[in-house]
């Protein structure tokens, strides 16, 4: 069974590649990915292996996968080597205006003759909904940082400045007295 | 009165992974959309080598939990990685067992065949609760009952291996469990002639009035959650030579927490 789903985001190739190539980071925006640790001794690139499983139904389906195509910053498969039969594959192309297409296709296969083409076909819904939503928070998070890191200076030209401790506390306030959290008793009788 | 049970045989060679992973789609298809199945805490058990899994049993003859947890623990770990569960004489005397469930791992239940899998560094997966405590009423599902049997502590102790509690609820909810039927049992012999504690009566689906339950039933659709506790150091909370009750109290103990937790979540019967 094949799942191919796309979005378009609004960061260069380059930024896009060293997110999704950084494996530390596939944790944070694969969603239902309930397992995923290096093994063996390479770290990322081509013959990196890791262990992952990915909720799907009732129990963690995965096995241990292996970065097979390592082609920066254009394409990234891995496939099975245990476990679940199946291949992905990341595929990135420029888009105009300097954005970029991000592709996330995967392929998978379940053993067992016919019970494991219905299986594939009724897990197809819950993969292709998971990868998507997958791919929503990839697109949420690289844009996101994108803009923490042109706004400072858009905004003043200046690098943003820490806030000194405790100046929002002044805000905040009883509901009912309207009182600021932290005011002293001399404060309140007064 | 001898038993008229056949000799234990040596089930160890018939487990195949390829046939477990042949059969891990039909179970994932019955556990997800059947059962509803939730499995929880996967991890706390070790990724190598021999463990002990205690559980709690339920669901009669039928008993969904066991087949979910080993369709979890094969997907989890692999089917390459040895898992034996411990079954009945009288369940591996059934036709379903030579093709089935031998392949799958299950071997018959004797202490030496326990002792054997966990020294080929195999998981193991015992009820100790048996044929006692999958039959118990339905109205004691959320309960750990294994009749006093203290016999898999002295077996992992001495072995050396770390003990994981599994416990699980819904079993019980996949037919109307009404009595053990001890008494029949007794009056029919069916301890001395088939180490059988029990003569289950129940109300199943598609008997109707079931009596035994030897021939299985159809479970209802009742929603099974799963939960791998934190493994037991009996060594390091009662020193090398425990005392068996108060190890098992403990051990019981923390597995009726959990259960009764889980307990708690459930909303309705049947629909979880």
């Amino acid at each position: 069974m094949r799942v191919a789903v796309e979005t378009d985001v609004a960061v260069p190739r380059q930024a896009v590649w060293d997110y999704i190539a950084d494996a530390d980071q596939t944790f944070d925006f694969i969603v239902g990915l309930g397992r995923w640790k290096r093994e063996g001794k390479k770290h990322g690139g081509l013959g990196a292996r890791y262990r992952m499983g990915m909720q799907v139904g009732s129990v963690e389906l995965g096995g241990l996968v292996e970065i097979v195509e390592f082609d920066p910053p254009h394409d990234l498969a891995w496939s099975g080597i245990t476990g679940v039969e199946q291949r992905g594959r990341w595929r990135l192309r420029p888009r105009k205006g300097g954005g970029t297409r991000v592709e996330l296709r995967v392929t998978y296969h379940a053993p067992g003759g016919l019970m494991g083409s219905i299986a594939d076909v009724v897990a197809l819904p819950i993969v292709t909904r998971e990868l998507q939503r997958s791919l929503d928070e990839l697109k949420r998070r690289l844009e996101k940082r994108a803009r923490e890191r042109t706004r400072p200076a858009a905004r003043t030209g200046a690098p943003r400045q820490r806030p000194k401790k405790g100046a929002g506390r002044a805000r905040r306030r009883h509901r009912r007295t309207g009182l600021a959290f932290g005011a002293t008793c001399r404060e309140v009788v007064a | 009165m001898k038993p008229l049970l056949p000799p234990i045989r040596d089930d160890f060679e018939d487990r195949d992974p390829d046939h477990v992973r042949t059969w891990l789609p039909f179970l994932w298809l019955m556990a997800s959309l059947y059962f509803r199945a939730e499995v929880r805490g996967l991890q706390k058990i070790p990724r190598k080598g021999p463990v002990l899994l205690v559980g709690n049993h339920s669901g009669g003859n039928m008993a969904p939990d066991t087949f979910i947890f080993a369709l979890a623990f094969s997907a989890y770990f692999g089917a390459e990685r040895p898992f034996h569960q411990l079954a009945h004489s009288l369940v591996m005397l059934m036709p379903q067992a030579r093709w089935w469930l031998r392949p799958y791992g299950t071997v018959t239940a004797s202490p030496k065949n326990a002792q054997r899998a966990l020294r080929t560094g195999a998981a193991l997966l015992v009820y100790p609760g048996g044929d006692y405590e999958t039959h118990r009423p339905s109205c004691e599902s959320a309960r750990v009952d294994f009749a006093g049997r203290r016999g898999f502590l002295r077996l992992a102790h001495r072995a050396k291996v770390p003990r994981v509690p599994v416990v699980s609820i819904g079993g019980q909810e996949t037919a109307l469990f009404l009595s053990r039927g001890e008494s029949l049992a007794k009056l029919l012999r069916l301890d001395r002639l088939f180490r059988l504690k029990v003569l289950p009566i129940s109300l199943a689906l598609p008997w109707g009035l079931n009596v035994g339950d030897m021939l299985g039933h159809l479970p209802l659709p009742a929603k099974i959650t799963i939960e791998v506790l934190d493994p037991i150091d009996l060594h390091r909370l009662f020193g090398d030579r425990p005392s068996w009750s108060e190890a098992s109290d403990y051990v019981v103990g923390k597995m009726q927490d959990a259960l009764t937790r889980l307990r708690t979540e459930r909303r309705f019967p049947v629909l979880g």
